[in-house]
């Protein structure tokens, strides 16, 4: 796939033995790759489709050796890119071949983690469940989980605004993160937010959740704890029809209900996974829906019964109710495998990420049936569907010439329509540089240059992670002029 | 909202050319918060009305005119709410002078913020051009997040044109309880009960007295108020009213000693009303008559020394602003607790990408932008 034009941008003239031997004074040897059998393992993220060397991979062991960097790179105007545990979707922590790939693996201490303010601070190559697990014996633990949770940082999770299978109700890492600490594009120590729940002046802590790390390299990060419930049950409905299970989803939140989570997946995502993990789905089912209650047992019984009573009005064939811990977390299994699940049944995949209204899931759907006739390629839809963010998985088979660019036109119909549903291109996994292009779907010349500006006020020079998150106003209208033939011949919904 | 739209855009062209200022106002019922207006007044009350609202999407499209009460009205109508409680301040309150106070009520504590609720905004910028960011979905990580950064901002970004917020359905069951103790004893409680799950959605200490809310299913609050003991408050909906607009005694009461002289003279020179965001963990601060919400994270504070508030709210990790105080004392003390150089650089640069020529609210934030 072609790569952004910011990457031969003439702008970083870096003279690379210059820079070695700056970073050489500031670095001890192990924290610097140079040669091209150490850098390949960083050429990618969890979006493998696209590639890039970088120049020289920089493994900082403290915050001091990390400004450092920052600071030759500032004087020297080379690009950096942050990295955590590369698990990202969308390209946002692909190189840059004229940059310095800054892994934030080796910072991974859990610095302080308090149960009586219910905090911790931890450093940002921090594993996701690694926090969870050292809240666990206080009876507490860091509430977005994201399927990638055994993998990713928190660094990412910051970067990135993660959500997870339970955001609904407990939100997304922008709900829970209280401080970040970070340097900035200049090489100064900033902290955003702080140990207090809010701050004086702007919220630049809301703007650090999700900047892709364009704005500032992420070194510390307070987390919010939150008390485990006593209880947690898994409502799991089939439906025999998806308008049906679209039209459930719905009428469980018109019916005053917030579910811990609410997710759907169709009979092509349950078909890859039920071979994988048993997760005990439905065959026959069009569409399952999994709907969590957590909180006291009395309370979850009340909220049960609820759900049920809402299930059963819209239609369900089949409603099952786990009756134990073990059957609960079988339930979600299948959910949270479903990725790795759908890998196995197709050489390649591209997983979308738009989010939409809710009452347009049923319609989405059936969008997404006449796109995968259209491009004769098979897609899985595995939704958050308590939030309207799905996940369609489209499976193609990179070695067959056309395949590919098969797949990138039909999750591109997917996201425009996202956007005409009144959506968002997307929901958690960042726009990196896979979505980049499609921004301009969603936002205006003049939207675009705000986020210039935004990101100048941050990092006038434009090193930090340069190409990714804001496409160049000449994409923009590329796009633009490009779209506005080929909508002449695309299908209408 | 064209022929407005038109208007304003006209209204910030004239100001540019013209090197003036212009004032944005809602309801006018925050003016005392935050630094003095200036400029010429621009009245943004005028533009009001819901323009989507949808119960099953848990989502409002609102005219940032739009009073603050009618809003709520409307959502109660459907059994939803603006789950963060937001303090209206008189009658005239609006959504977008919610917005830019960004100010939260007693629930903040168990539900989050304002900003945690704001999905979507459309502004005016300072060049006369419309944007929006953000949009009417829970999650969306395209581009910055702008419509948070907006919250709280006191208008210095932008004309607020609509805001699309989060809502939530109305707690099932409520029930406050009292409780006799000291200060410490209450910061103690209230940290040990954070670290349960107990539906604890509001609290209040002040005067030998906590009060506690609890907010969700019936059975959930039932079990609580049975683990919790307690003495059962009646006309609670009043009193964490009278917590949320400020009209509780501690709020509203002179303090003994600081005010001397004629009746008007009082009014003027009554304690000032400090703000103290700390952790929730932060001890007794001894500094004067408190009033403590959010757990223990959020402390009100009746007169004192600004010097010594300040160096002890950064002592805790928190920060502290003068809430309500006279022109003189704002002044001389500053509203806002001082940014660190970074932060103040990075703030003068956001100003300057949405309001170029400085043309919103100046000094409402801090005095030199």
């Amino acid at each position: 796939m072609s790569i952004d034009s910011n990457y031969s941008d003439p702008r970083f003239a870096v003279d690379r033995p210059a820079l070695i031997a700056r970073l050489r004074e500031v670095l001890p040897s192990n924290a610097l790759l140079v040669e091209d059998e150490e850098l390949r393992p960083y050429e990618c993220d969890g979006l493998t489709a696209f590639r890039e060397l970088p120049l020289i991979v920089a493994l900082p062991e403290n915050e001091a050796q990390a400004q450092a960097i920052l600071k030759v790179c500032h004087q020297l105007k080379v690009p950096l890119v942050p990295r955590g545990a590369a698990t990202g979707l969308s390209g946002g922590a692909m190189p840059h071949r004229d940059g310095v790939v800054v892994s934030l693996a080796r910072l991974k201490k859990i610095i302080r983690l308090d149960p009586v303010s219910r905090t911790a601070v931890v450093q940002p190559g921090v594993r996701n469940l690694a926090v969870s697990e050292a809240a666990a014996p206080f009876n507490l633990y860091y509430a977005p989980d994201p399927s990638s949770q055994i993998a990713c940082t928190i660094g990412g999770n910051v970067a990135e605004n993660s959500g997870g299978v339970h955001c609904l109700k407990y939100g997304l890492t922008v709900h829970n993160v209280l401080r970040v600490r970070g340097i900035t594009a200049e090489g100064e120590i900033a902290e955003f937010g702080n140990a207090a729940l809010d701050a004086p002046g702007y919220d630049l802590l809301a703007l650090m959740n999700g900047s892709e790390g364009l704005l500032a390299l992420i070194t510390e990060v307070t987390v919010k704890l939150t008390p485990k419930p006593e209880l947690a049950q898994v409502v799991l409905a089939s439906f025999d029809d998806v308008t049906k299970a679209g039209d459930a989803v719905a009428s469980i939140i018109a019916a005053g209900i917030i579910p811990a989570g609410l997710e759907m997946m169709d009979k092509k995502a349950t078909h890859a996974v039920e071979p994988y993990v048993n997760a005990g789905y439905d065959m026959n089912a069009e569409a399952i829906l999994l709907c969590e209650s957590d909180g006291t047992p009395e309370e979850v019984a009340e909220e049960i019964g609820r759900m049920k009573a809402v299930l059963e009005k819209s239609g369900a064939s089949e409603i099952r109710v786990s009756q134990n811990e073990a059957e609960r977390l079988k339930f979600w299994a299948g959910r949270k495998a479903a990725f790795p699940a759908v890998g196995r049944v197709t050489p390649d995949y591209l997983c979308m990420d738009g989010t939409i209204p809710r009452k347009r899931l049923a319609e989405m759907l059936n969008a997404i049936a006449d796109l995968s006739q259209k491009y004769g390629l098979r897609c899985a839809n595995v939704f958050h569907a308590g939030d309207g963010n799905l996940h369609p998985l489209i499976m193609y088979d990179a070695n067959q010439p056309g395949e590919m660019e098969r797949a990138a036109a039909f999750g591109g119909e997917i996201l425009e329509l996202s956007v005409a549903f009144g959506g968002t291109i997307t929901g958690e996994h960042g726009v990196g540089v896979e979505k980049i292009n499609v921004m301009a779907a969603q936002f205006s010349l003049a939207e675009i240059s705000a986020f210039h500006r935004l990101k100048a006020a941050f990092d006038e020079r434009g090193l930090l992670n340069p190409g990714k998150g804001i496409p160049t106003l000449a994409r923009c209208r590329e796009y633009t002029q490009t779209r506005a033939g080929a909508a002449l011949t695309a299908p209408r919904f | 909202m064209d022929s407005l739209i038109k208007d304003w855009t006209g209204r910030v062209f004239d100001a540019v050319e013209t090197g003036r200022k212009l004032c944005l106002r809602g309801g006018g019922s925050k003016v005392f918060y935050g630094g003095a207006e200036q400029g010429e007044l621009l009245d943004l009350s005028v533009n009001r009305g819901i323009v989507a609202y949808e119960p099953t999407e848990l989502v409002v499209t609102v005219r940032a005119g739009t009073p603050l009460a009618e809003l709520q009205a409307v959502l109660a109508g459907k059994g939803q709410c603006l789950a963060f409680e937001p303090p209206h301040f008189g009658a005239a309150a609006t959504v977008g002078g919610m917005l830019a106070a960004g100010l939260s009520g007693p629930r903040r504590q168990a539900v989050g913020a304002v900003r945690d609720f704001v999905l979507g905004v459309k502004l005016l910028d300072g060049k006369g051009e419309v944007l929006s960011f953000g949009g009417q979905v829970m999650k969306n990580v395209a581009g910055y997040d702008v419509p948070r950064l907006i919250a709280g901002s006191l208008g210095t970004l932008g004309i607020v044109l609509e805001v699309s917020l989060k809502v939530l359905p109305l707690p099932v069951a409520e029930k406050s309880l009292r409780f006799a103790m000291n200060e410490a004893d209450a910061l103690d409680k209230l940290n040990q009960w954070g670290g349960k799950p107990l539906p604890i959605s509001a609290c209040a200490w002040s005067d030998g007295a906590l009060t506690l809310r609890l907010s969700g299913a019936a059975a959930a609050v039932a079990a609580a108020e049975r683990s919790l003991g307690g003495e059962a408050l009646a006309e609670a909906d009043a009193f964490w009213a009278s917590v949320r607009e400020q009209t509780h005694a501690f709020f509203a009461a002179e303090v003994v000693g600081e005010a001397v002289g004629t009746a008007a003279e009082k009014t003027q020179e009554q304690a000032p009303l400090w703000r103290l965001s700390v952790p929730s963990t932060a001890p007794v601060l001894r500094l004067g008559p408190t009033l403590i919400e959010w757990g223990g994270a959020l402390r009100w504070l009746r007169g004192g020394d600004p010097a010594v508030i300040r160096a002890a709210a950064e002592k805790a990790s928190g920060h502290a602003t003068l809430f309500r105080a006279d022109a003189a004392l704002k002044a001389s003390a500053g509203v806002f607790q001082p940014l660190s150089a970074p932060l103040a650089r990075i703030h003068r640069n956001l100003k300057n990408a949405f309001d170029p020529h400085g043309v919103f609210n100046h000094g409402r934030l801090y005095p030199d932008f």
